[in-house]
C-alpha cells in the first residue's frame, strides 16, 4: 500500500507588488488541497463614506476623486451622475460627448499604466519596467507614448492627470475650444498606430491557460461601448437597471480583509474589468477592433482570466479611436455645465472605471447637503473572484519551486488589476486608541 | 554607487507616487542616476535599507503605521514626504474632527475586524521630515525638481507664495474679483499653476497653506461674499484642513456659531 504522507505547502506573499494599495496573500495547503486562503487587505480605511456626510453635494466629485489616484475620472463620473439624478440634470449631448472623452483619456492611461508597468514584468521575467527597459526598450518606449497621450486628453478636460478639477454636477466648468482638442487629435493620431502595435505584443505573450466558469459582469449601452451609462448585464443573465442592482448583488465582511466581499445572490463571486466588458460587448467595438481581436487567436467571449491584458490592450486602443472620434464631431457646448438646483433625494449610478463597474448612491437634503453616502468600487467586488482563481490555482502549484508558485499566484491577481486603495475607503469607523 | 531611494506608502490614495511613473519623458533617464530599491507599486524585488532618500506618500492612520514611520526613519538620510496626506494628514484627517461615540453607534457588521487610529496625522507628527512637497497631488515638476536638487547635493527650494501670483502671471481672469466666486487662491500655496481659476472655478487648497497668508483677511473676504459658518468651515476643513492654521480658523468659526 503506498504511503499517505501528508505534505504540507504554505505560500506567503507578505506585500503583494506591482499592484495599487496593500494586500497579502495567504495560502496553506494539506495534499494538494486548499485548507486556507485568504487575500487580505490591510491597506488602511480612510472613511470617505463617513466624511462625506454633511457636504455640499457641489464638493462631491472633488472629494470622491480622491478615493484613487489612479482612477480619479471614474469616482468624478460616478459621483456627478448619481447626484445629477437626484437634481433631475439633463445633459447636453455635448457634454455627454466631453465626459466620455474624459473617460476615454483615463482608460488609456490606466491600461496602459497597468499593462506596460504592473504587469507586463511578469511575462518578461523582469522585476519593474525599469529593468524591462534594459531589453524591451522600443515596447517601454511605446507604452510611455500611449499613457502621455491618455493624460494629456485628461489634463485637457480637468488641468491634470491626476485629481483633475474640472468635472463637476451638470458637466465641466470650462469646456475646451476645439483648436485646443485638434492639438490632442494629433497626438492621438500619431500614437494610433502604437496602440495597435501593444494589443499584438501583449497577445504574443505567454499567457497561461485557463478556462473558469466565470458570471462577468459590466455596463452595456444601447449602442455604444459602455463608459457612462447602460444597464448592469451578466453572462449568466442578471440585466438591471442601476437603482435594481441591490436585488441581484450583495456585500458581506470577512475577518481578513479591510474591505468587503460581494456575490450575485444565490451564485457567488463575479468578474468585473475589461475582459467582462469586452466578453459583454464585444459587438460595440467595430469592425476593425473586433477583427484585430480574432486575429489575436483568442477566441471570444473569453473565459480565461488571463486574457485580462488583451481585453485591457482592446479598450485602449477602442478609446484612442473613440477619442478621435469624439474631437471629429465636437462642437462647444452652449454653457459648459447645466446649472445646479439643490433637492432633496437619492441617486444611484454605475459608471465603468478602469477595473470595472464602479456603483455610487447618495442621499441628500434639501440644501443639497449629503446624508449618506454609499460607494462599491470594482476592486472590492473582484475580491472573492479572485480567491477563486487563486482556489483553482493552488493545487497545480505544488509541483513548482516557492518562488515560481509566489509569482503564478501574483499574476493571477494582477489579472484583476487590483486597485487596493479604492477597495477599502468604505469602511465604517472602528476606533483603537494608541 | 547610485543613490538608493525607496518610496513607501502609508494611509493614501497612490496618486502622489503615480507621479514617478507620469513622469513619461524623464522616468527612464531618472531611473538611470538612481537605484529605486524600494518602490513596491513599481518593482516586485524590494531591497532592506538603509536609503539615501525616502519618499513618503500618505498620512499615519493605524498603530502598525505609527511604528513603521519610525523605522522608515532610522533607515534614511532623507525623509522627503510627497502629498497632502503625508505632509497634512490628507483629506482623511477629517476623521479628526468626528463625534467619535457617533461613529461608534454606526454598526457595522463586525467592526472588531478592523484596526484604525481615531486620527490621521501628517508624517512629521511622528518623526522628523527633511524637506516637504505639497499638493494633492504633487506637481510631477515640483518632484522631479526636489529629486534632481537632492541627488546633486542642494537644499531643495519650492516656492511657498500664494498661488495669486501664479495665478496672475498666467492672465487668468481672478474669480474673486470678476465673479465673486469664493476662492482659496490668497492663502493657498502656489505650485499647481493655477489651474482652478484657468478652468474658470475657485481654488480649494490642495496645495495647502502660503507662507504669506492671512487668514484674518480672507475670512471676512469670503464672509463679503456670503460664505459664513458652516460653509465658511467646509471650505477651510477639506484637502488640507488639518494644517494648523486653516484647522485654528476654521474651529474659530465653528465655536463662534455655537
Amino acid at each position: 500500500m503506498p504511503s499517505r504522507r501528508k505534505r504540507s505547502r504554505t505560500i506567503q506573499v507578505n506585500y503583494l507588488t506591482r499592484a495599487e494599495g496593500e494586500a497579502a496573500l495567504h495560502i496553506s495547503m494539506r495534499d494538494g488541497e486548499v485548507v486556507d486562503l485568504r487575500l487580505e487587505i490591510f491597506e488602511p480605511p480612510r472613511f470617505f463614506e463617513s466624511f462625506l456626510r454633511g457636504r455640499d453635494s457641489r464638493e462631491a466629485p472633488d472629494l470622491t476623486a480622491r478615493i484613487c489616484g489612479i482612477c480619479p475620472v471614474a469616482y468624478q463620473m460616478s459621483t456627478v451622475h448619481a447626484l445629477e439624478r437626484i437634481c433631475g440634470i439633463t445633459i447636453d449631448p455635448a457634454v455627454r460627448a466631453l465626459r466620455r472623452l474624459y473617460y476615454c483619456g483615463e482608460w488609456i492611461e490606466s491600461h496602459t499604466l497597468h499593462i506596460h508597468m504592473l504587469a507586463a514584468p511578469d511575462f518578461l521575467g523582469c522585476d519593474s519596467i525599469i529593468t524591462m527597459a534594459e531589453k524591451h526598450r522600443e515596447a517601454v518606449e511605446r507604452g510611455l507614448r500611449i499613457k502621455k497621450a491618455g493624460n494629456a486628453i485628461v489634463a485637457a478636460l480637468g488641468g491634470r492627470s491626476v485629481h483633475p478639477v474640472g468635472a463637476c454636477i451638470g458637466g465641466f466648468t470650462r469646456a475646451p475650444g476645439r483648436e485646443q482638442l485638434s492639438a490632442l487629435r494629433d497626438q492621438l493620431l500619431r500614437i494610433r498606430g502604437d496602440a495597435v502595435e501593444c494589443v499584438r505584443w501583449v497577445a504574443s505573450f505567454d499567457l497561461p491557460a485557463a478556462n473558469r466558469d466565470i458570471e462577468f459582469v459590466s455596463l452595456r449601452h444601447p449602442d455604444e461601448y459602455p463608459m457612462n451609462e447602460g444597464r448592469v448585464v451578466s453572462s449568466k443573465g442578471v440585466d438591471v437597471d442601476v437603482d435594481g442592482v441591490d436585488d441581484f448583488f450583495e456585500e458581506h465582511q470577512v475577518p481578513y480583509s479591510n474591505a468587503l466581499h460581494c456575490k450575485v445572490k444565490g451564485r457567488g463571486p463575479y468578474f468585473l474589468g475589461p475582459l467582462a466588458r469586452v466578453n459583454l460587448n464585444f459587438d460595440r467595438l467595430g469592425a476593425e477592433i473586433t477583427s484585430i481581436a480574432r486575429e489575436t487567436g483568442i477566441s471570444w467571449p473569453s473565459s480565461n482570466p488571463y486574457t485580462s491584458i488583451v481585453a485591457r490592450a482592446l479598450e485602449v486602443l477602442y478609446s484612442v479611436d473613440e477619442a478621435i472620434r469624439i474631437i471629429d464631431s465636437y462642437r462647444p457646448p452652449d454653457r459648459p455645465a447645466a446649472p445646479f438646483e439643490a433637492r432633496a433625494g437619492v441617486g444611484r449610478a454605475v459608471t465603468e472605471a478602469p477595473r470595472g463597474s464602479l456603483y455610487h448612491e447618495f442621499e441628500t437634503d434639501e440644501r443639497g447637503l449629503i446624508r449618506s453616502a454609499r460607494i462599491v468600487p470594482p476592486t472590492a467586488q473582484n475580491q472573492a473572484r479572485i480567491e477563486a482563481d487563486l482556489r483553482d490555482l493552488a493545487p497545480g502549484l505544488a509541483q513548482h519551486p516557492q518562488a515560481l508558485a509566489t509569482r503564478m499566484c501574483e499574476m493571477a491577481i494582477r489579472n484583476y488589476d487590483p486597485c487596493i486603495s479604492c477597495s477599502t475607503h468604505f469602511l465604517k469607523l472602528n476606533i483603537e486608541e494608541l | 554607487m547610485k543613490p538608493r531611494v525607496a518610496v513607501f506608502k502609508f494611509a493614501s490614495c497612490d496618486g502622489c507616487q503615480l507621479q514617478f511613473l507620469n513622469a513619461e519623458d524623464e522616468l527612464l533617464r531618472l531611473a538611470g542616476q538612481v537605484d529605486l530599491v524600494y518602490f513596491p507599486e513599481a518593482r516586485s524585488r524590494s531591497l532592506p535599507g538603509p536609503y539615501d532618500i525616502a519618499f513618503v506618500e500618505g498620512s499615519i492612520t493605524t498603530p502598525d503605521d505609527a511604528r513603521r514611520i519610525i523605522r522608515v526613519r532610522e533607515e534614511s538620510r532623507y525623509l522627503v514626504t510627497i502629498g497632502a496626506c503625508a505632509t497634512a494628514g490628507g483629506i482623511q484627517a477629517l476623521r479628526n474632527w468626528a463625534d467619535v461615540e457617533q461613529y461608534r453607534r454606526v454598526v457595522y457588521p463586525s467592526p472588531e475586524f478592523i484596526s484604525t487610529l481615531s486620527t490621521s496625522t501628517p508624517i512629521s507628527e511622528h518623526v522628523r521630515v527633511d524637506f516637504e512637497v505639497w499638493g494633492c497631488p504633487i506637481d510631477k515638476g515640483q518632484l522631479l525638481a526636489v529629486t534632481r536638487s537632492l541627488l546633486s547635493g542642494a537644499k531643495p527650494v519650492l516656492p511657498a507664495y500664494s498661488v495669486c501670483m501664479e495665478c496672475k502671471r498666467r492672465g487668468n481672469v481672478c474669480v474673486v474679483v470678476a465673479r465673486g466666486e469664493p476662492c482659496l487662491g490668497p492663502v493657498t500655496r502656489t505650485g499647481c499653476g493655477a489651474l482652478c481659476p484657468a478652468l474658470n472655478r475657485g481654488c480649494y487648497g490642495c496645495f495647502g497653506p502660503a507662507n504669506d497668508e492671512n487668514m484674518e483677511s480672507f475670512v471676512k473676504l469670503l464672509a463679503q461674499q456670503g460664505v459664513t459658518g458652516d460653509d465658511a468651515v467646509r471650505r477651510l476643513r477639506g484637502i488640507n484642513g488639518y494644517v494648523r492654521l486653516w484647522r485654528e480658523t476654521a474651529d474659530a468659526i465653528a465655536a463662534q456659531k455655537k
